[in-house]
């Protein structure tokens, strides 16, 4: 157990070290330096102040000093400073980063919530008209575009019924909406995955074991099948943390929220890049840690997964 | 949007989970529900054709309107209605096909070429190959594939190279953890021991005996793949990093029918309609390509 731990918090330290340096070399190979490209657009810049502010951020230093003192910074948290405002990377992240936590938090958790109850819903109807609806739900689900959904929303409820305004207040529905939106988004993946695991898991014998000795179809359901899926739908439901900053970010436009995706939008529109390089790398911190996480919950639903061997394959030829 | 990698991988596990043709008997009423379940075939065509052949199907012009006409409701003469400047809404979303598709095209090849070429050297180039392929694949996957194009977009500019190149990297780790899977799944079986035995190359045994078996997984992957990069390219396109105004995008439509919300539904509920729609078409043709390449 120790082994896996440790080998599995290697792995991600790996891997963001890995992140830190592909996304250091992606700026470093630009045909310009960050400061260059940041006033690039403003002609009253002459080359001596544009030298100066590259003394000031450092990017004048020879690029493996650059390397090692931004490695450095970032290992004390420091992710170097905005070119658009002139403050930390760091604090401009965090004076935002509440309100998505929020927004992104709880559709998580609906979206898991959702996901379970389709599954059951699915697993446990009588009509096979009904379950194949059902089951058709998720492909639907991941095919609708998140800001076409919220559009759609808005016309609906706020332009055509009037209960909710166009633009974030403290109403209930301001915050409830995204967040349906978001979730239903997220929502589906897990499903479809945690639908298909519980399918497999109702093939096994032991579940023929359980209805001959009477038990009823939703203990069944969700005494075993369900805790006997619950693995591989952990799994996915880390990969979607991904899915869930991008879905954000797109909530949040259409919602006009303030957060993490207008920071990340402003940015990009600015081409700050020391900003855009610190909302990469803490995606990739956030993402990793959070897959970290299911790993290490992983061996404790399922203990096959440490005994089983981890077969990496040998050279075809050899 | 972007479920898109993450997405993809999903696909893949339903995939690799569905279901496999239950008879081998060939009977004519099986060969004939064989060929029906390509219908879908016929609706991607026609999307296709819009790509190609804009003009047959719409007899409007999509750049310049008519001012006198504008924010009409859909009807039989504009079937999505007209937008603030007089255009045809229908013929918009008709025209913006072949751009959507040859940025979502660009990204699936080089998410395919790449993330294929990971994969087979993944699964037959020895534990070393392995290590490395796979942490990459993992640094693909720490970032989302919103914010890999998105940082192209802040270094280069705004555009459907830069969007389809970023979209694409993003895509490649599912590519690579396909392939490496189904190669994996193919080399211990006999027939591959037994070519290597023989004396068979590296190179005759991985395009003889292993591609054959890969490539029908990946064809599927390939379909789902460009519906996830539709996807997520009207996404960006939304977000204002595709085609600039006033080429015709599928999210570009949607982002400027926003602004004409409150009068004029259309704007973006059809155009969005026909997005979900293609998505769809696309999912299924890969679960059709799926079960037709199982054995």
């Amino acid at each position: 157990m120790g082994g896996y731990i440790a080998k599995r918090v290697g792995q991600a330290l790996l891997v963001i070290w890995l992140a830190y340096t592909a996304v250091f070399i992606a700026v470093q190979s630009l045909p310009n330096d960050p400061v260059t490209i940041f006033l690039n657009s403003d002609s009253a810049a002459d080359p001596a102040t544009i030298a100066q502010m590259k003394e000031y951020y450092g990017y004048d230093q020879p690029v493996i000093v650059q390397y090692f003192s931004q490695l450095l910074g970032l290992l004390r948290g420091d992710l170097g400073y905005s070119l658009s405002s002139g403050s930390e990377v760091s604090a401009r992240i965090g004076e935002v980063v509440g309100s998505t936590l929020v927004l992104a938090g709880s559709a998580f958790v609906v979206a898991v919530v959702f996901a379970v109850a389709l599954t059951a819903a699915a697993s446990l109807a009588r009509g096979p008209r009904l379950r194949n609806l059902l089951l058709n739900l998720p492909p639907l689900m991941v095919s609708i575009p998140v800001f076409w959904l919220g559009l759609v929303l808005l016309q609906l409820l706020a332009v055509q019924l009037g209960i909710m305004s166009l633009f974030p207040d403290d109403s209930f529905l301001s915050l409830a909406v995204p967040i349906f939106v978001l979730a239903v988004h997220l929502s589906a993946p897990i499903a479809q995955v945690l639908i298909k695991s519980v399918q497999e898991v109702g093939t096994q014998p032991f579940v023929d074991v359980l209805r001959a000795k009477g038990a009823s179809e939703s203990w069944i359901f969700y005494r075993h099948m369900l805790k006997n899926a619950a693995p591989a739908a952990l799994s996915i439901a880390g990969i979607t943390i991904g899915t869930l900053l991008a879905g954000s970010v797109i909530t949040e436009t259409v919602f006009a929220r303030a957060g993490l995706g207008q920071l990340i939008l402003q940015s990009v529109t600015v081409q700050d890049i020391p900003l855009v390089q610190g909302l990469v790398l803490l995606t990739a911190v956030v993402f990793t840690s959070a897959n970290l996480l299911v790993d290490l919950i992983h061996p404790k639903l399922d203990p096959r997964i440490i005994t089983a061997s981890s077969g990496s394959p040998r050279a075809l030829a050899a | 949007m972007s479920l898109l990698a993450d997405n993809v991988d999903t696909a893949v596990a339903t995939l690799a989970a569905s279901e496999q043709p239950n008879s081998r008997i060939a009977s004519a009423s099986a060969a004939r529900r064989r060929l029906a379940q390509w219908w879908v075939l016929v609706p991607l065509a026609i999307m296709l054709s819009w790509a190609f052949l804009p003009a047959l199907f719409t007899g409007h012009d999509p750049i310049t309107g008519i001012p006198a006409d504008k924010l009409l409701a859909p009807s039989t003469e504009h079937l999505f209605g007209t937008d603030h400047l007089g255009r045809d809404v229908f013929s918009r979303v008709v025209y913006g096909t072949r751009q959507t598709l040859l940025t979502a095209g660009l990204a699936c090849l080089i998410g395919s070429i790449v993330g294929s070429i990971l994969g087979l050297l993944a699964g037959t180039a020895g534990r070393f190959a392995d290590s490395v392929a796979m942490r990459l694949v993992d640094v693909i996957l720490a970032v989302p594939a919103f914010l890999i194009a998105l940082i192209l977009v802040t270094a280069t500019e705004p555009g459907p190279l830069s969007l389809g190149l970023g979209v694409g990297i993003a895509s490649i780790a599912a590519f690579a953890r396909l392939v490496r899977t189904e190669v994996l799944r193919v080399r211990s079986r006999d027939f591959v021991q037994a070519a290597l035995m023989s004396g068979g190359k590296y190179f005759t045994v991985l395009r003889r005996h292993i591609i054959p078996h890969v490539i029908g997984p990946v064809l599927s992957l390939l379909a789902v793949d460009l519906g996830a990069a539709i996807l997520a390219i009207s996404g960006l396109g939304f977000l204002g990093f595709g085609s600039p105004p006033p080429t015709p995008e599928w999210g570009l439509l949607i982002s400027e029918g926003r602004q004409y919300l409150s009068v004029a539904w259309w704007l973006t509920t059809l155009p969005g309609l026909v997005i979900v729609a293609a998505v769809m078409l696309m999912a299924t043709l890969g679960r059709t390509i799926n079960k037709a390449f199982r054995f």
